[in-house]
């Protein structure tokens, strides 16, 4: 009930405030020419918008220092040291390096350079994993689930910062090795589904005819199925096949999930090597006596990169998310594998435990987080490339 | 008469009664060309499912007796079940059962019917049917309370944004979406757990839903999955949204009804929204289409008794007749709203209306 009024109340402060802001706006006698019209001209609307930046601000300083909400603070300096961080990295790429990427960071919004900054990250941590962790990912120690903090006292251990799990694995080590796991498995997958993708399509594009309507056929029936579903029925059968060994699961969820996946590539490859094909150069290596190879990697390919780049970001998102929703239902990245999704799942009961030791409550969502963050970086990167090459100027 | 006013809109006139006629035979033609080819894929998946379900190795009679199959019990299963026809002859049964609502019979409910010794007294194997029915209600309802709230939310802010494009709001709008967009669901879920069910108790963090509930109580129970499917969809829909009106107030019509000193909420709502309905229309049905399949992880989250959890739990056990009705059903739910989806901007366009 209480939640109700409150969300009353704001709604009513937030139609007040506009007008108030508005009214306020016009009667204050603003030193600047450019104020003074702005706020005449101004809607209604941009009023409300105003009052409810100000009730934002306000909330938030009650949690920050009134109600000291711990995962408020968190969030606020997390979000403080990735700006920073963002800036800073644009900073430093508009200074350092070759003219050629200098000129690329001047152009580049502060979120594209965080994503970019991102990703560097998690490939550092994903090569260097062995240097970074202490101990190896299957490792078990004989004190199980340590509550993070390393403070003796309140049940932590100096040996283990982020706690141990319930079989005595020290978490930090786990999520380090995710980076390796998780990541490298998405990569290799995504990178499978752009060589049956695109060389199909651009075949397709190019042969045209027979080859064109079977494969583009095939791909609207496996395209009919939502892509959860049918890789979940297929991990189903995989499942069946390989029996009790590991190896050969997680083979078969890699090449279940690429050849799913590659249908979306296929469409893009082949709209895009249409648009080529019927070009007067192409015509020129055809009437020249060049084969069907050079034709596809010589002609078709280097004029369809920028596209096929931007999707592979796409694409990499896609299926990193669906691995880490197959592990975390339990049916991707098998055990002795450290894991993001497997852990999230492993880990999710500590949740509850927020309100008395919030410390440990974010061990799952560390996990989570580190899948997030990564997708979000590389959706800016793809974001700004698609704006760049688009010419979406505005 | 709707087709009359919105193409009047689009600068078309309809002159007569006769072209009147014309039109809706067309849009007639049109709409049912699109049903046979949404039959025709759902025939294709079908026979999609079915056969891969077949490349198992083994079979069903081996799958539910596991171990201890000897030759005679898998021979007798294999005639209850009728495994030992042909694939065709197979296939035709499963689909003519489906047809009437007969989705086969479920392992697990037999595993669990042969280790009770009461497979007489429940009067044979339990049915796939009796299982999904009530979960498939569940799903249903948490959909379209997440539909309830994403629709208007992404729509109202969508145009918004496009109201303030490349101002302070539009850019926070933006990151915040791209962020949601792009985060797992179990993400959302477990923030959202952690935020409204741990630290402030709103909702209830497990949604356990029975049949003898009030609808409010329902409601509030199924509150948390349907703000996470909502956050997860409302993103995607807003950002759709806004791209369709700005590409559209760039037109010069916009700018004569600007000019003509015509409100921004107004040029937007009455000018520009009416063309950017068909792309709106079709990222709406496709984000639907999502929360049909997207409720798989959120149902597991939440512990929500949907379809989803269901399916998951079925694809654990290798339950291999209920793994293939609910693939079969959330493949014609997604089927179904991608036709609605073509049918609905077909007609909300007199470009497509009237075929070269």
């Amino acid at each position: 009930m209480s939640t109700l009024l409150s969300m009353t109340l704001s709604i009513l402060v937030i139609l007040a405030g506009g007008w108030l802001v508005q009214f306020a706006g016009r009667r204050i006698p603003w030193p600047r020419d450019g104020l003074r019209e702005y706020f005449r001209d101004m809607p209604y609307l941009v009023g409300c918008g105003f009052a409810l930046a100000a009730l934002c601000l306000f909330w938030s300083y009650r949690f920050y220092f009134v109600q000291d909400v711990k995962f408020f603070q968190w969030a606020v300096q997390g979000l403080i040291i990735f700006t920073v961080a963002g800036f800073g990295f644009r900073w430093l790429g508009r200074r350092v390096g070759t003219s050629g990427s200098r000129k690329l960071f001047r152009q580049m919004p502060v979120t594209a350079a965080f994503g970019i900054l991102i990703i560097l990250l998690y490939v550092i941590a994903a090569v260097f994993a062995d240097l970074f962790a202490p101990y190896g990912q299957a490792e078990i120690f004989d004190k199980i689930n340590v509550l993070p903090g390393g403070d003796v006292e309140l049940g932590g251990d100096p040996r283990f910062i982020l706690g141990t799990d319930q079989l005595g694995r020290d978490l930090l080590t786990r999520l380090i090795y995710g980076a390796q796991n998780t990541v490298g498995i998405a990569f290799v997958t995504t990178c499978l589904a752009f060589l049956i993708g695109a060389s199909c399509g651009f075949l397709a594009a190019t042969l045209g005819g027979w080859f064109d309507q079977i494969a583009s056929r095939v791909v609207d029936a496996l395209m009919a199925i939502p892509q959860l579903i049918f890789a979940l029925l297929l991990m189903t059968i995989a499942t069946s096949w390989a029996g009790s060994n590991k190896v050969l699961i997680m083979v078969y969820m890699v090449v279940i999930i690429a050849v799913l996946d590659s249908t979306r590539v296929y469409r893009l490859a082949r709209a895009v090597g249409q648009n080529i094909v019927v070009m007067d150069y192409i015509e020129a290596a055809k009437l020249r006596g060049e084969n069907l190879t050079y034709l596809v990697f010589r002609e078709i390919l280097p004029n369809a990169t920028s596209p096929l780049l931007a999707e592979f970001g796409l694409r990499f998102c896609f299926v990193f998310l669906t691995i880490a929703a197959l592990s975390f239902l339990g049916i991707g990245i098998q055990p002795p594998l450290a894991d993001w999704g497997t852990m999230v799942r492993d880990l999710s009961q500590f949740i509850n435990f927020a309100a008395f030791s919030p410390l440990t409550a974010t061990l799952p969502l560390l996990a989570a987080g580190a899948i997030a963050l990564l997708t979000v970086a590389v959706n800016f990167v793809v974001d700004w490339m698609l704006h760049k090459t688009s010419g979406l100027k505005e | 008469m709707i087709i009359c006013r919105v193409s009047a809109g689009m600068g078309l006139e309809c002159r007569s009664d006769i072209s009147n006629a014309v039109v809706v035979i067309s849009v007639l033609l049109i709409v049912l060309k699109r049903l046979g080819l949404g039959l025709l894929t759902l025939f294709v998946v079908s026979l999609l499912i079915f056969a891969s379900v077949n490349m198992l190795p083994g079979d069903f009679a081996q799958a539910i007796l596991g171990q201890g199959a000897t030759p005679e019990a898998v021979a007798a299963i294999r005639e209850d079940l009728g495994l030992n026809k042909p694939a065709v002859t197979r296939y035709i049964d499963w689909l003519s059962g489906i047809l009437v609502g007969d989705f086969g019979v479920s392992f697990a409910q037999a595993n669990f019917a042969v280790y009770a010794g009461d497979a007489a007294a429940q009067g044979g194997i339990g049915s796939v049917a009796d299982q999904l029915l009530p979960r498939f209600r569940n799903t249903l309802f948490l959909a379209s309370v997440s539909a309830a709230i994403a629709v208007p939310l992404s729509l109202a802010l969508g145009v918004l944004a496009a109201m303030f494009a490349n101002t302070a709001f539009d850019r926070a709008v933006n990151i915040a979406t791209l962020s949601s967009i792009s985060s797992p669901e179990f993400f959302v879920a477990y923030m959202l757990i952690l935020f409204l069910a741990v630290l402030n108790p709103v909702f209830p963090s497990l949604s356990n839903i029975y049949d003898e509930m009030s609808f409010a109580e329902r409601l509030n129970r199924s509150m948390l999955p349907a703000l996470t499917l909502t956050l997860v969809v409302t993103a995607h829909m807003m950002r759709m949204t806004r791209a369709a009106i700005i590409n559209l107030m760039a037109s010069p019509y916009i700018e004569m009804a600007r000019l003509k000193g015509i409100g921004p909420l107004r040029v937007i709502v009455t000018h520009a929204l009416p063309n950017a309905l068909a792309p709106i229309i079709n990222v709406i049905a496709l984000n639907l289409a999502y929360l049909i399949t997207g409720v798989v992880v959120v149902e597991v989250v939440f512990v929500y008794p949907g379809i989803g959890q269901l399916f998951v739990d079925s694809v654990k056990v290798r339950d291999i007749p209920v793994v293939q009705a609910c693939c079969l059903i959330f493949a014609s739910a997604y089927i179904l709203l991608n036709l609605t989806a073509d049918i609905l901007s077909i007609l909300s366009n007199p470009r497509l209306r009237h075929p070269k």
